[in-house]
């Protein structure tokens, strides 16, 4: 019999449950061994070696080379794990959450100062809120011409 | 007997906790949510406990995808101010109570409720960000929180996480628990977390201020009501991170009350966008 989880059809949203979980559970590690400083040196100076010590998904690590968070969300990883990440290249845990939304870093502060995002539109998948899929990506931050999308 | 005559409310962002030890408090960004606190650090003067019993939550700090307790309690003697990634905060180690640590853990699982003993464990800012916004920085010559601290993690990190009437039944046991304790101390109990927040993905950002307030005024006249709202209302209406809200239950079910004492009494309530991804909250409520 098939799991009750309600939360699956909140746009822009990914709930870490136990089977995000339990595909993450290599990810997150590797990012909590990010809490000590020599292995902090050890990635900085060769990430990808780094990674392939841990037995992640080569997607799981493609997102982490890459930065992106929404990616290491959808993998499996979880936003408190993923935030040491985020500490080793010197980010705020503002700097990261609003990279997961297409916004530069001002654009999602000043999002933030006049309210926040708003609920409305933004409850069910499907709707017409900031954070459907159809509007996506927010922002200018991918707007430079060599990011590709 | 020890006896609980208060309840504190309040979000625990780390930015807080950046902003005060990096000394931004006066910063025009800052200073309206250091302002609302202002008040709250005269009535902890005036209404010093003997031991705060803490609810928060550990956010891969102490507890890493190794092990994921739903509901852990503190017993050690001190636990030291954790290093997020960023340094440990500059604040004192904090002192546990564990003669009435271990009371609370022994009579709350014979309650029913199966609890996680932890002994050993560093507290990141879920624990020490309450504590500033409380107590203020304590000063070089007595370097010390004000008294000791029962922490008491909640798992809200991997779902499901305790449900809102797990939390407030929950919080009930623990009031009994502390009553049946026989040396006179003044305990307050702290929730900590929320309000309203969602780091992640393209819905990061969601502030829904109806929902928070609104989530106030049924915790404060009517918290049964308030522990029947199912997780999803909280995803949805106030952020994948405002779950963290159900924390506050545990401090509201321990009040009296909810055993039938009278209603509480307002002391403080305060509530202001954004302290960097997130809506500040804060209550504080008294027994009569």
């Amino acid at each position: 019999m098939a799991l009750d989880k309600p939360y699956l059809d909140v746009p822009g949203t990914i709930i870490f449950d136990a089977e995000q979980s339990r595909k993450g559970y290599h990810l997150n590690q590797f990012c909590m061994s990010l809490m000590k400083a020599a292995n902090r040196e050890r990635f900085k100076a060769d990430e990808r070696a780094y990674l392939d010590e841990w037995p992640m998904t080569e997607e799981q690590k493609l997102a982490v080379l890459s930065r992106d968070l929404n990616r290491c969300m959808a993998s499996g990883g979880n936003i408190y794990f993923l935030a040491k990440i985020g500490a080793t290249d010197g980010k705020s845990f503002q700097q990261m959450a609003g990279s997961m939304t297409g916004m530069t870093e001002e654009e999602y502060r000043n999002m933030m100062i006049a309210g926040g995002r708003s609920v409305e539109g933004n409850r069910y998948v499907g709707e017409d809120g900031t954070a459907q899929a159809h509007r996506q990506p927010q922002g200018s931050a991918y707007a430079h011409p060599t990011a590709g999308h | 007997m020890a006896r609980i005559t208060a309840s504190v409310y309040t979000s625990h962002i780390p930015a807080i906790g950046a902003a005060l030890d990096l000394g931004k408090t006066h910063e025009p960004y800052w200073q309206p949510v250091f302002q609302g606190y202002e008040a709250s650090k005269t009535w902890m003067q005036q209404h010093k406990p003997d031991v705060i019993f803490l609810v928060y939550n550990d956010h891969a700090t102490a507890f890493d995808l190794d092990f994921i307790p739903t509901f852990a309690i503190g017993t050690a003697a001190s636990y030291a101010p954790a290093d997020e990634g960023w340094g440990p905060r500059p604040v004192p180690t904090v002192q546990g109570h564990p003669e009435l640590a271990a009371h609370i853990a022994h009579s709350v699982i014979q309650q029913d409720f199966d609890l996680t003993i932890v002994n050993k464990m560093p507290v990141d800012h879920g624990l020490t960000v309450p504590l500033s916004l409380m107590c203020g920085q304590p000063p070089a010559d007595h370097f010390a929180w004000p008294c000791p601290v029962i922490p008491f993690a909640v798992n809200v990190v991997q779902y499901p996480v305790p449900s809102g009437q797990r939390c407030f039944a929950l919080g009930q046991a623990i009031r009994r628990a502390v009553e049946s304790f026989d040396e006179d101390l003044n305990v307050h109990i702290w929730g900590t977390g929320g309000m309203s927040h969602q780091l992640q993905g393209p819905r990061a950002g969601l502030i829904n201020k109806a929902f928070d307030n609104a989530f106030l005024d049924q915790l404060i006249a009517d918290p049964a009501a308030a522990a029947r709202i199912p997780h999803i209302d909280y995803v949805r209406e106030a952020g994948s991170e405002g779950i963290e809200l159900v924390m506050w239950l545990i401090a509201r079910g321990a009040m009296a009350d909810v055993a039938g004492g009278k209603p509480p009494r307002v002391a403080h309530r305060f509530y202001h966008v954004p302290a960097s991804n997130t809506a500040v909250g804060h209550l504080i409520l008294e027994n009569a």
